[in-house]
């Protein structure tokens, strides 16, 4: 197969993308400069969402065994890459005071959002573990960075290395499952693996298939941080620059859910005995545990990562029903609820990290008493977020939960329904202690959140999650359009 | 487009509340004055019914084609009786406020309008999706209202009241969506609109599941047994203004929700459940004036009675026949003025003397006569006294519900005996005996102002016109409750005959 300049040219985002980790990188090597560093990436990967977008009319195609350049992979390069340059806006004050190099957090963000754009550009189990393997690597450095600072607030390397060995783990499980698929099907792309073709090698018995597949679940369940796999997700959150976390909570888990459905869809894995029954333990699991567990936290940092956990058992929902209904509505449900989980979350981290910095995180529920009163506008936002992930209407997350709702009854899951009833009704609590804890009257002495220097680019991004918040609750109907064209593409 | 203009009034003057207290904080409460006033003028302006259609004022968008669901509002006489006691009772709220809210005036303001617009919202929406949008839309300003400027134990109360709220708001998601779908199964398109949905028929055990999601929210929100333990905390925690809209407006949103979804959207499973339902009804009355009667806390026992009281609009409803259904309405009427009177002399005596413990007052008739003189008019409203409006209702809820189950109104009535108990109850522990040896501060304890009248009297002439002619606010909700009964009227009989 020749690779032709057209082809290349479908993969544009990308290869501005891997551009700009390199122009920031000669940079910083000719002359290290914060300002301008953070200039390239976010220039860099404004660019390519704009070059993405601006492909999304043509482009349906293999562009190399690895990728594929279709409406689907695109929509979602530009909603990682928006994030991306949103998170790199909201580092920029966060690591300002860093006493340490703080150029190289922008290098590793790019290669990060290199490895999630491969992500939901792949079809074919090499991208996947290439694109996972560059995100994850990337990843590690930036929930490290700040462990060479002596103010360093947090335990930065306790979290990177929890995250590292596990994740690694985790990798081990997804190889070996992907081995025993190629066993099974004889091929590293992404094909059936209920109508194999008769080359294949059909002596291995179909149970090849069920426990590899397992084993990719598993593999990809522990970077979703689904429980029982989530065990390190509390801790990596909490030990993690703000930043990192938000990136991990966003685009991390984003990325990793596009591929486990393009490899749910087209490898037809729903079909095989078993799936939907641990698919549906892996929601219930979810769903249960993260919810229960966030009643408990004092840290909004922890409390986040177990409704992190939660969300993604509502997102598995949808996984589940998507191979009982007929249409394409379980896989609108899963696009529009990640897109709506990205920017509530991204919201949540972003008035977080905006009163911290990073020799100080306030991320104690404790530290945003009277919040309300001292800094309204952060205040708004926060408490929108939360209403948002607690799926409450005029906000982008109740129609994300409406769409969930629809595709569960079009599927007739009842206990998969309760359980998403149960698990709201839990929510609901932890959310609305945390704006009660805003509401209450400021302290009266009060040293928090003075001489933390508010950044305008940091309040840019927070009104424009905030206007995206509400503008998508309130009127859905054209990114509904544009979710219902894409997810044929799937 | 009028409907529109009367929530987006709303709105927008929840906001200009917000942004004027900058100028001012005075000036917050004269902004949501002229805002509440401006729409109940509008109101007024609404076209009356025709005979073809009961609907007026009908205004239709699209809203969210992928799901067929369409900004979808129109208003009847129901409705518009609703929505009249919406503005009257937003107009009462602020008056309660008046000086009694004094911190966060603007955000405070801001608060009341946004439920207000909620409740509009919900009385007008005939696309389910926008009910539910609304429905969920009032839950937010009123828990901040709750939590902000409730007392002591705000905050167990401002969540007790949402939770309650939002998780059987969403068991009533799920029913619509169902229906939704069966739509979409029985008529090959989605939709959400009320009229398109009134053509489909889930059948059997699904349909009995189906209402029953519908059932538990509205019966959440009316509030009546077993769903009912959220409303006692809520009214004694909430500011005057707070108990005000609760127990007028946001109430009532509930018995609206069973007559115009509940019981026509699923007549048949309704049919077969009314009996349970009436039990339940009948339970709450007796039970909960009751539980009442034994309160200390005067804020608490106001609350329980608004439970019996309502017991009597889910009797009628489920009845289902013109007197009942009539009685209903008239009960919601009149139990929004008398209920919210009532607290907002529950919330006077607690704004002077700082407590609402009923065992530390007494005998303060000869203190404060004009606040006697208005308490002992709305107990005596309350307890359904003739020539008031809860009499009417009640009595025609009473007759209505014979018709149809005898033995469970035979209980119900003894409700009445009950309401006299206890409102002449607490006449006696606040208003009468002997004053002496108060554990409060007494200083403050003046009589009502000549502002707190005003609001008074209005209410009272309300009770009275309602009480001595009926006729006025029969007449507007009668064409509708005869649609709704003729709609259902096949299935009715059939599931008669079907008995017989």
């Amino acid at each position: 197969m020749t690779i032709t300049v057209a082809d290349l040219f479908l993969i544009l985002p990308l290869l501005l993308l891997t551009c700009t980790a390199v122009v920031a990188m000669s940079a910083i090597s000719i002359s290290r400069n914060y300002v301008a560093t953070i200039g390239i990436v976010v220039a860099g990967l404004l660019l390519s969402a704009v070059s993405a977008a601006m492909l999304m009319e043509e482009a349906d195609r293999q562009v190399t065994p690895l990728l594929v350049a279709d409406p689907y992979s695109l929509f979602f390069t530009i909603v990682i890459c928006l994030s991306a340059a949103f998170i790199a806006i909201l580092s920029y004050p966060f690591l300002e005071g860093l006493d340490d190099d703080r150029e190289e957090y922008f290098l590793l963000l790019s290669v990060a959002t290199v490895g999630a754009v491969v992500l939901v550009s792949s079809n074919h189990f090499v991208s996947t573990l290439l694109g996972l393997e560059t995100l994850s690597m990337s990843l590690y450095g930036m929930v490290a960075y700040t462990v060479h600072s002596p103010k360093s607030d947090k335990y930065p390397l306790e979290a990177s290395v929890k995250y590292l060995v596990l994740s690694a783990a985790a990798s081990g499980f997804l190889l070996f499952g992907m081995a025993l698929v190629y066993g099974q099907t004889g091929t590293l792309g992404f094909v059936s693996l209920i109508d194999l073709p008769e080359t294949a090698m059909h002596s291995l018995g179909s149970g090849f298939s069920t426990i590899g597949l397992l084993l990719i679940t598993a593999g990809l369940a522990f970077k979703l941080s689904l429980a029982p796999f989530h065990m390190w997700t509390p801790d990596v959150y909490e030990g993690s620059p703000l930043p990192a976390t938000a990136y991990l909570a966003t685009i991390g888990k984003a990325a990793v859910f596009v591929v486990l459905l393009r490899f749910m869809e087209v490898t037809e894995a729903l079909s095989l005995t078993g799936t939907l029954t641990v698919l549906s333990l892996l929601a219930v699991i979810s769903i249960l545990v993260g919810n229960l567990l966030a009643l408990l936290q004092q840290n909004v940092k922890r409390l986040l990562a177990y409704s992190s956990i939660s969300h993604m058992g509502y997102l598995l929902i949808a996984v589940v029903a998507s191979y009982h209904v007929e249409g394409r509505i379980g896989i609108e449900a899963i696009s529009f609820y990640l897109v709506a989980y990205v920017i509530m979350s991204l919201g949540a981290f972003a008035v977080t990290s905006m009163v911290s910095s990073s020799d100080k995180e306030h991320d104690t529920i404790d530290d945003y008493k009277g919040l309300f009163w001292r800094q309204p506008i952060l205040a708004a936002v926060f408490t929108a977020m939360m209403l948002s992930l607690a799926g409450i209407p005029l906000t982008v997350g109740f129609i994300g939960k409406f769409y969930l709702f629809f595709a569960g009854v079009e599927a007739a899951l009842w206990p998969l329904l309760a359980a998403l009833i149960a698990g709201s009704g839990i929510g609901l609590y932890y959310y609305l202690r945390i704006i009660y804890r805003m509401i209450e009257p400021a302290p009266d002495k009060d040293d928090t959140f003075v001489g933390v220097p508010l950044f305008s680019g940091s309040y840019g991004v927070i009104i424009c999650l905030f206007l995206l918040l509400l503008g998508l609750g309130v009127y859905p109907a054209p990114i509904i359009n544009l979710i219902v064209a894409i997810s044929v593409y799937v | 487009m009028i409907l529109v203009t009367l929530i987006a009034v709303l709105f927008i003057g929840g906001l200009t509340c917000w942004l004027s207290e900058r100028i001012n904080p005075d000036l917050p409460r004269l902004v949501a004055l002229v805002t509440v006033l401006l729409d109940f003028a509008l109101m007024f302006g609404l076209p009356s019914a025709d005979i073809n259609s009961p609907w007026v004022a009908v205004f239709e968008a699209s809203w969210i084609p992928r799901f067929g669901i369409s900004v979808y509002l129109a208003a009847d006489g129901l409705s518009v009786l609703l929505l009249m006691l919406t503005a009257f009772l937003g107009v009462i709220a602020i008056g309660a406020a008046w000086d009694e809210v004094k911190e966060r005036t603007g955000f405070f303001y801001f608060n009341l309008m946004w439920t207000l617009a909620g409740v509009v919202g919900v009385f007008t929406a005939l696309d389910l999706f926008l009910f539910f949008f609304f429905w969920e839309v009032m839950l937010i300003p009123m828990y901040l209202i709750i939590a902000i400027w409730g007392h002591e134990n705000k905050n167990y109360a401002a969540m007790k009241f949402f939770i309650f709220t939002q998780v059987t708001g969403m068991m009533m998601l799920v029913s619509i969506l169902i229906l939704a779908y069966f739509h979409y199964l029985q008529h090959g398109s989605l939709s959400f609109n009320y009229h398109d949905l009134l053509n489909v028929s889930i059948t059997g055990e699904m349909g009995m599941w189906v209402m029953l999601g519908f059932f538990v929210s509205f019966s959440t929100k009316l509030p009546s047994m077993p769903f009912h333990s959220w409303l006692p905390d809520a009214h004694s925690q909430a500011p005057t203004a707070g108990s005000v809209i609760l127990a007028g407006i946001l109430l009532k949103t509930g018995a609206y929700g069973l007559i115009r979804f509940a019981v026509p959207l699923f007549p048949e499973a309704s049919m077969n459940f009314a009996p349970i339902a009436m039990t339940l009804a009948a339970v709450s009355i007796l039970y909960c004036a009751k539980v009442a009667f034994a309160q200390n806390d005067i804020k608490r026992l106001i609350a329980y009675t608004s439970v019996s009281h309502m017991g009597f609009v889910t009797l009628g409803i489920y009845a289902w026949n013109e007197q009942a259904l009539q009685g209903a309405v008239m009960t919601m009427l009149a139990h929004g003025l008398s209920a919210a009177a009532l607290f907002m002399l529950a919330g006077g005596l607690q704004h002077r003397i700082h407590t609402r413990n009923m065992p530390d007052m007494g005998g303060f008739w000869p203190r404060v006569p004009k606040m006697t003189a208005v308490a002992i008019f709305f107990s005596v409203a309350a307890l359904g006294m003739p020539g008031l409006g809860n009499f009417i209702g009640e009595f025609l809820a009473l007759i209505g519900a014979f018709q149809a189950n005898v033995k469970m109104t035979v209980v119900a009535a003894f409700g009445l005996i009950l309401a006299s108990v206890y409102s002449l109850w607490v006449l006696q522990k606040v208003f009468q005996g002997e004053y002496n040896n108060k554990s409060f501060d007494e200083s403050h304890l003046t009589d009502l102002s000549r502002r707190e009248m005003v609001y008074f009297s209005a209410m009272m002439l309300g009770l009275v016109w309602m009480g001595l002619y009926p006729q006025t606010f029969l007449s507007m909700s009668e064409p509708v409750l005869a649609q709704l009964l003729s709609d259902t009227a096949q299935v009715t009989l059939t599931s008669l005959n079907g008995e017989l």
